[in-house]
């Protein structure tokens, strides 16, 4: 590899170049300020250094000195405040359009699952110029994802999704970093996120194979002898049909959106949340589902529709979207 | 300059109690005493062999990311077993204790413990602190938690989950070699400093209040005063905080089966043990911690500041330059220094607008900063500076608190946060705030204070060979690791260059491990003057610096009970180069009015 020093890692994103110039215009702002003060420092240490014979006395009273020291900072920091809340809002505001792909983190690889059912570890394929919503989440430790070339870094939390997005605008392979220190082996947790123009994408992910996430997620769901008690009714456990972005009315009284989230907690931590008028029956399924797993149980569930059954093989074919929650 | 008469009565009978100071054994006398200034000089050299120790595991650290995989020198032969090569585990060991050293056994301790002790009492005029015993308690609480430090490396090598200690991996055995019994001592230590230094904040609050000297204002205190008093208040709020999540973690971490799971959520597969079972939630410990952590960076500054903010006044010859606005602005960055913890966690998944909250917080800290270093340079401005070792530690800090208050803007934008978070850009940021300025600030602290602690001058010319190699060094050290950060390295890698996008950072990093090699050699210089001026420096008078302030009243070194008679305050201690008065110094115990150069009050020949 090339080993001649460069400052500035290569961008490759729609946002990196503004996260340079935000970066840039504090550079300038911090030169001024630090030379002006060492230059100060100095100035006055050497001119009334003890000896010297130079004119001495308080700065001068002036309060126009006094008004722009405390105007002049107070301005720049709002203009650096209102600049960067703009910025870090798209950060924060995946498109509606975007690409979902699943990231799980754990020690000390990233698996990455594809909404096609394609998987790949320490390594992410993306599509040049479109944007693309990763989900994520870790199985043990706290891990974070960061892709310097495209300026953007999140914490993958265990037990809660988090979730980060960019847009790549130049073909090429980009590391991938943990930057979030996880254990011994932290340092190699690595990767390479490949950009493809979007013919060579479709290609890549025809030449992948794997079932996508609903299919694997309908034969977990077989496997586990789900639909035993989650039945269209009559089951044991409520009705799944269009459970996902549902409002579930719990035994508590109060009632909640049914997000990733909670459809994740349901299916490992089922005492967190009762729904109304059940019972606590609800097995457990830590252990025996891993996030990769339940990631793909949920992606089923959000293809069972409002009244289709809930027990089994057909795994419809209507694939509406239910409203996406933020988390 | 009001010249208010003070009420002589306030301390009637106190003066008298001089008399009794009777000679203690040497056990009593400097092992277990009560007095503050014996207590202070302990502190100081514990502090000092502790800062040696953080900074031999630092080049363990640098050694790795210069030259890694090569054998160590000192270090090598414990490994020999692999060819000399540090292992991974070690690696994170050694910057885990590191900063857990540098932080709780040097900075938070030399500057509360060390100049806190000797000076308090000292600068109020006081006989000593108002709970001499705890005070002495204070000291010996250091122990514990040295021991627990040292006893956690016989589990496993040592904690290694970083002085952050963020669970899971805290909290887990199975999460890292370092994350089991050693985890649970480091956190049992951690508690221990931690009382050590709720009871001298405790103390501090109530000697600052209630023992100052007769016509010794709130507004005639020195700013060090005003400086240890809001440390102590920012201590006892936000320590609680700290040591209430450390024994929730330690719960977690409890084997039986009654343990807790505050930070665990359930259904984690760790290292291929059982799966977790609980509710917990990871974010929560960041939040307690940074609640008590942010404001404890402040608890490690402050006192610096105000103790540059005396020694450049007497070194400047001139009044500091605003002294209100300088109480203030402690005061505000005290006060915002409760609400800016989450700048630490842009990246942990806490809600975005949260993230915009903490950043206008954050933003507006600088600005009580900025007004700080204006009246630095415009005590400067106008004054009669001497290029002594004092002074130019002072400088140093002042510069170097400028560049790390501005990286800070970097990280308090949240964008470019985002890129350059837990890189080696934090890693700059933080050590030219800690070491460029804090430490700075406390070596110009013991060349000014060390003829009242000792009686003898440190060596000026030695000091300022100190003061320009470990300038250097500083620099070269640590400059470089902003240009490290925004070319994307990430911090606590034990070894970056798996990458080959790293690669080019290589001779970087060597040129920053033999800086840090230059600085580490400097501080010999620091050791050997220090030691050497003990026994061998220049005896000097009471007043060798011509200050101000009521410490230079008292003899030096001063006795137990510190003065002969209760000095009596009448004006502020900034009184230089006074146009009414024909020394260029005035003393803040001379009567107004007496004759210039007469004998100060409260101390009759
Ligand atoms: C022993 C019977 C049983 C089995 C087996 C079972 N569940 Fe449940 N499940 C329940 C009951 C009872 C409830 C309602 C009480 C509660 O919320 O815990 C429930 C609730 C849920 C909910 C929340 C539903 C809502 O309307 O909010 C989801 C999602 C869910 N289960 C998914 C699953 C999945 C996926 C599996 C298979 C991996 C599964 N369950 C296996 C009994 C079962
Ligand atoms: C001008 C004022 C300051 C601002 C705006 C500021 C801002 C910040 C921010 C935003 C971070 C988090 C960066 C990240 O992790 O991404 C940070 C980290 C840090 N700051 Fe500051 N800071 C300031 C002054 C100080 C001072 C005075 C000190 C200490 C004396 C200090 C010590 C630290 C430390 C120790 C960390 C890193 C902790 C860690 O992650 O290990 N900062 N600062
Ligand atoms: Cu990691
Ligand atoms: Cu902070």
């Amino acid at each position: 590899m090339d080993s001649t020093f460069q400052l500035f890692p290569e961008s490759a994103s729609q946002i990196a170049d503004r996260v340079d110039a935000l970066y840039l215009f504090l550079v300038a702002v911090a030169l001024f300020f630090t030379f002006l003060i060492c230059v100060l420092i100095l100035y006055f240490g050497v001119k009334y250094r003890r000896g010297s014979l130079a004119e001495r006395g308080n700065p001068p009273r002036s309060n126009l000195l006094e008004l722009a020291w405390a105007v002049v900072p107070f301005l720049l920091s709002m203009v650096m405040f209102v600049w960067g809340a703009d910025v870090f809002y798209d950060i924060k505001t995946p498109p509606a359009d975007a690409l979902q792909i699943d990231v799980v983190g754990k020690q000390w690889m990233w698996k990455v699952h594809h909404p096609g059912g394609q998987s790949e570890i320490n390594q992410l394929h993306v599509p040049l110029g479109r944007p693309v919503r990763l989900r994520m989440v870790s199985e043990d430790v706290i891990h974070s994802f960061y892709i310097p070339a495209f300026r953007v870094k999140q914490d993958v939390l265990p037990g809660y999704y988090t979730q980060m997005w960019f847009q790549p605008d130049r073909a090429g392979t980009y590391h991938l970093f943990c930057a979030e220190y996880c254990g011994t082996e932290h340092a190699q947790m690595i990767g390479s996120v490949i950009v493809l123009e979007q013919d060579a994408f479709a290609d890549w992910l025809s030449g992948e194979t794997g079932d996508p996430p609903e299919v694997a997620g309908a034969r977990l769901f077989e496997r586990h002898r789900c639909g035993s008690c989650h039945k269209a009714q009559g089951g044991s456990g409520p009705s799944l049909a269009g459970v996902f972005g549902r409002r579930v009315p719990l035994k508590s009284g109060e009632s909640i959106v049914a997000d990733e989230q909670y459809l994740r907690s349901s299916i490992l931590n089922p005492q967190q949340h009762i729904v109304a008028g059940f019972q606590p029956l609800m097995p457990s399924y830590q252990g025996q589902l891993n996030e990769s797993d339940v990631l793909k149980i949920i992606a089923y569930m959000k293809t069972l529709e409002g009244n289709a059954s809930a027990s089994g093989e057909d795994t419809g074919d209507g694939n509406d979207q239910p409203p996406e929650t933020e988390n | 300059m009001s010249t208010i008469s003070p009420t002589v009565d306030t301390h009637a009978g106190h003066g008298d109690d001089h008399g009794h100071h009777h000679d203690p054994g040497f056990v009593r006398k400097y092992l277990f005493s009560t007095d503050h200034k014996v207590i202070g000089i302990q502190f100081l050299i514990t502090t000092l062999l502790m800062l040696m120790v953080g900074g031999a595991l630092a080049l363990g650290v640098r050694w790795q990311l210069a030259f890694p995989w090569e054998s160590m020198p000192f270090f090598g032969p414990l490994f020999a077993s692999q060819g000399g090569q540090i292992s991974p585990e070690f690696y994170t060991m050694l910057f885990t204790m590191h900063a857990t050293v540098m932080i709780f056994l040097v900075i938070i301790p030399i500057l509360a413990g060390a100049f806190g002790n000797f000076l308090i009492p000292l600068m109020i005029g006081a006989d000593d602190m108002a709970f001499p015993t705890l005070n002495m308690l204070s000291y010996w609480f250091m122990w514990p938690a040295i021991l627990f430090f040292g006893l956690s490396f016989l589990f496993g090598g040592g904690p290694a989950a970083g002085w952050t200690s963020y669970p899971v991996l805290a909290a887990l055995a199975e999460a890292a070699p370092g994350s089991g019994g050693a985890q649970t001592c480091w956190l049992i230590a951690v508690t221990f400093i931690g009382v050590s230094s709720m009871m001298g904040s405790v103390n501090y609050m109530t000697t600052i209040i209630n023992m100052r000297a007769p016509g010794m204002t709130l507004f005639r205190m020195p700013l060090t005063i005003w400086s240890m008093f809001i440390t102590a208040i920012l201590q006892a709020f936000a320590l609680p905080v700290l040591t209430a999540a450390g024994f929730m973690l330690v719960f977690d971490r409890l084997p039986w089966s009654v343990h807790s799971t505050f930070f665990v959520p359930s259904g984690l597969v760790v290292n291929n043990a059982e799966p977790t079972v609980g509710g917990g939630q990871p974010l929560l410990w960041q939040h307690l911690f940074w609640f008590y952590s942010h404001p404890a960076v402040y608890i490690m500054l402050l006192p610096a500041m105000g103790m540059v903010s005396d020694m450049l006044a007497c070194m400047s010859r001139k009044p500091i330059f605003g002294y209100k606005p300088m109480v203030y602005s402690m005061a505000a960055i005290a006060g915002l220094g409760f609400i800016v913890w989450g700048h630490h966690m842009f990246t942990s998944g806490m809600n975005p607008a949260l993230g915009m909250t903490f950043m206008i917080s954050t933003i507006m800290i600088a600005l009580p900063s900025a007004v700080k270093v204006f009246n630095w340079i415009g005590t400067i401005w106008g004054g009669r500076p001497q290029f002594n070792a004092v002074f130019l530690n002072c400088v140093a800090f002042v510069s170097l608190f400028i560049v790390g208050g501005l990286s800070g803007i970097f990280m308090a934008a949240v964008p470019v946060d985002i890129y350059i978070h837990d890189t080696y850009f934090i890693v700059a940021h933080f050590h030219y705030v800690l070491f460029g300025a804090t430490l700075f600030g406390v070596f110009g602290a013991i060349q000014f204070w060390f003829p009242k602690m000792f009686g003898r001058t440190m060596s000026d010319t030695i000091g300022k060979w100190h003061f320009v190699l470990t300038f250097i060094g500083f620099n070269g050290t640590f400059f470089p690791m902003h240009l490290l950060g925004v070319a994307g390295m990430p911090r606590r890698y034990a070894d970056p260059y798996l990458h080959p996008y790293l690669e080019h950072l290589l001779p970087m990093n060597q040129l920053m491990t033999i800086s840090a090699i230059l600085m580490g050699f400097a501080q010999f210089l620091l050791l050997f003057n220090f030691l050497y001026s003990m026994r061998f420096g220049e005896k000097c008078s009471r007043n060798p610096w011509n200050a101000n302030g009521l410490e230079w009243v008292a003899p030096s070194p001063p006795p137990h009970g510190n003065f002969e008679s209760v000095p009596v305050v009448y004006r502020g201690p900034y009184e230089y180069s006074h146009p009414d008065h024909s020394d260029d110094y005035w003393l803040q115990t001379e009567p107004p009015g007496a004759q210039p150069g007469a004998k100060p009050q409260a101390a009759p020949a």
